[in-house]
C-alpha cells in the first residue's frame, strides 16, 4: 500500500516529463523558446552550490511568511468564526485585500521597509497565503450545527471549553485543507519579491538573473526546484494533517 | 404524586423576533413531570417543543413565566440535565467510549479516569454495544449512533433526560428496538425523562403521561395519562385500549391543527 502510494506520484511526474521531452523534440523547439527536461539537469548541476543557498533562502523565508499566516489567519477566522458582526464588518476588507494583485504591493512593503529584504518578503509570502486560511477557520466555526455547542453548553461548560473540545476539532480538517492552499501561495509570494526587487537573494533572483543572461535552461531548472520545494512542503502538510486530522479520511470503500 | 414536581413549568410565554416579525411561540404553558416520570410531548409541527427543551435545559430564558429544577429556578444551564437529539450529534474525532465519557470531563474534572472510563463501558454494554468501545462514530449504524448518543445523555447521571425526537430519523425496525433500550436503560437507571416526539405509538410505548401542545402559540391542551401495567411489550400496542389512547391523542392533534 506505502508503496502503491509512491509509485503512483513518481511514474505520473515520469510520464509528465516524458511528455515534454516529447512534445519539445517533435516540434524541434529550439532551448531559448522551450527548453526540455534533459536540459535542466546540466543547468542545474552547473549551479548546484546557488541552487542550495538560494534555495534554503526561499524556502526558510516562505516557512516563516506560512508560520505567521497560520497565526494571523487562525486568529482572524477565530475572530470571524464566533461573532457575526465581525464577519459582517470583514468580509469585505479581506476579500478587497485580496483581491488586490500582489505584485503591486512589493514596490510599497519595499518602500516602507527599505532594506529589510527578509521582512519584506516573510511579509509577502504572509500577505498572500493567510487569505484561505481565515476563510476556512471562519467557515468551520460558524458551520458548527447548534446542538453541538448545545451537548456542552448545556453541562454549563464555557465558551474556552467548547472551543477546545469541540470547535478546535472540528474545524481541523478545513483548517489543513486551506493550509494545502496556502504552502503554494505563499512561495508565489516570496518569489514575487525575489524577482521584482531582487536584493540577491533567493530562488527568484536566480531566475531574474537567468533571464538577464538569456540562460534559458537555468530559468526552467529553477522553476522546477520551486515545484519541487512546492511538492516537498505539501508533503509536510499532509503528515501533520494525518497526525491532527486523519480521523477525517474514509476508509476506502 | 403529592410532592413537588422535579421538573415545573409556570406560565412561560416565549415570542421569537424573526426578520418577518415576532413570532409568538408558547403562550403561557404550564408543564410539570414528576420525578422518576416519563413525559412525552406531541403536538403539530413547528409548535415550539424544541423551545421547551432549550428552556428546560436553560439554554434560552423565556420572555414571560418562570421554569424549575429541583426546587431551583433555571437561568442558565446546569450540569443535572441530560440532551439527546435527532441528530446523535457524536464528536467524529472521538472513538465511542470517549464520547460517551465526554459529559464527565465537564461536570467530573476530578473524577478518576478509571471510574469515568468503567461507567461509560457498563451503559454501553446496556444498549447493546459491547465491543464498539473503540470504533469511530463513522463506523457504525444510525440505530448504534443513536445508542451511544443515549449513553452520553446518561453518563454523568443527570436528574433530567431530555430527548428531542432521539429516534426521528432511524427506520421503523431500529426505532422499535430502540424503544425497548429505553425500557432497559430506565430499569437500571431511573430518570426523569421529557420526550419531544412527533409519533403517538412512541409517545404511549414509552410515557407515563402524553402532553398534546395546541397550535403556535402553544399551551398544554390535553395530558393523556398511559395506563400500561408491568412490563411493556411491543403486542402492548395492538390493545383495544392502547387503540383508544392512539384515536385519542389523534383527535387532540387533529384539534390542536385547527381540522377538527
Amino acid at each position: 500500500m506505502h508503496m502503491r502510494q509512491i509509485l503512483i506520484p513518481l511514474s505520473a511526474i515520469a510520464l509528465f516529463l516524458a511528455g515534454w521531452e516529447l512534445l519539445v523534440w517533435v516540434n524541434q523547439w529550439p532551448n531559448y523558446k522551450m527548453a526540455s527536461p534533459s536540459d535542466l539537469w546540466p543547468a542545474f548541476w552547473k549551479f548546484k552550490e546557488l541552487f542550495w543557498t538560494y534555495g534554503w533562502q526561499t524556502l526558510w523565508r516562505t516557512v516563516a511568511g506560512l508560520m505567521l499566516a497560520i497565526v494571523f489567519g487562525t486568529l482572524i477566522g477565530m475572530i470571524m468564526g464566533f461573532s457575526r458582526t465581525m464577519r459582517d464588518a470583514l468580509y469585505p476588507l479581506l476579500v478587497g485585500f485580496n483581491a488586490i494583485p500582489k505584485a503591486t504591493v512589493v514596490p510599497i512593503i519595499a518602500l516602507i521597509f527599505i532594506g529589510q529584504n527578509n521582512l519584506n518578503t516573510i511579509l509577502m509570502a504572509f500577505m498572500i497565503s493567510f487569505f484561505p486560511i481565515a476563510v476556512s477557520v471562519s467557515v468551520g466555526l460558524s458551520t458548527l450545527e447548534p446542538e453541538y455547542r448545545d451537548i456542552l453548553r448545556s453541562l454549563g461548560a464555557s465558551r474556552f471549553m467548547i472551543f477546545r473540545k469541540i470547535a478546535l476539532p472540528k474545524t481541523l480538517p478545513e483548517f489543513f485543507g486551506a493550509l494545502k492552499v496556502a504552502v503554494t501561495l505563499a512561495f508565489i509570494g516570496t518569489n514575487l519579491v525575489e524577482i521584482i526587487e531582487p536584493h540577491g537573494q533567493g530562488l527568484g533572483h536566480l531566475f531574474d538573473s537567468a533571464r538577464i543572461n538569456s540562460d534559458y535552461p537555468l530559468m526552467f531548472a529553477v522553476l522546477i526546484a520551486l515545484a519541487f520545494m512546492g511538492i516537498l512542503l505539501y508533503y509536510v502538510v499532509v503528515a501533520l494533517e494525518k497526525i491532527f486530522a486523519g480521523w477525517a479520511e474514509r476508509a476506502p470503500t | 404524586m403529592t410532592d413537588k414536581p422535579l421538573i415545573s413549568i409556570q406560565a412561560v410565554s416565549h415570542t421569537f423576533h424573526t426578520d418577518s416579525g415576532p413570532l409568538p411561540v408558547l403562550n403561557s404553558l404550564d408543564l410539570s413531570v414528576h420525578k422518576h416520570q416519563f413525559t412525552a410531548v406531541v403536538g403539530p409541527s413547528g409548535c415550539g417543543k424544541s423551545t421547551l427543551t432549550r428552556l428546560i435545559a436553560g439554554l434560552m430564558k423565556p420572555d414571560e413565566g418562570e421554569v424549575w429544577l429541583h426546587g431551583e429556578r433555571v437561568v442558565s444551564p446546569r450540569a443535572t440535565v441530560g440532551m439527546a437529539f435527532q441528530n446523535p450529534v457524536l464528536l467524529e474525532w472521538r472513538s465511542i467510549l470517549k464520547n460517551v465519557m465526554l459529559p464527565l470531563e465537564i461536570v467530573a474534572g476530578n473524577m478518576p479516569k478509571r471510574e469515568r472510563e468503567s461507567r461509560a463501558r457498563y451503559l454501553l454494554k446496556l444498549v447493546g454495544l459491547e465491543g464498539f468501545e473503540d470504533k469511530r462514530p463513522s463506523e457504525l449504524s444510525g440505530g448504534m449512533r443513536q445508542r451511544a448518543s443515549l449513553c452520553r445523555a446518561l453518563v454523568h447521571k443527570p436528574d433530567v433526560l431530555i430527548l428531542d425526537e432521539p429516534f426521528g430519523a432511524l427506520d421503523a425496525f431500529t426505532r422499535e428496538d430502540l424503544w425497548q433500550t429505553m425500557h432497559t436503560l430506565r430499569e437500571q437507571e431511573p430518570f426523569t425523562a421529557l420526550l419531544i416526539t412527533h409519533d403517538l405509538r412512541e409517545s404511549i410505548f414509552l410515557a407515563d403521561e402524553v402532553v398534546v401542545m395546541s397550535g403556535r402559540p402553544a399551551n398544554a391542551q390535553y395530558v393523556l395519562p398511559v395506563h400500561m401495567p408491568g412490563k411493556r411489550t411491543l403486542e402492548d400496542l395492538y390493545t383495544p385500549e392502547a387503540t383508544a389512547m392512539l384515536a385519542t391523542l389523534r383527535q387532540q392533534i387533529q384539534i390542536a391543527q385547527g381540522r377538527s
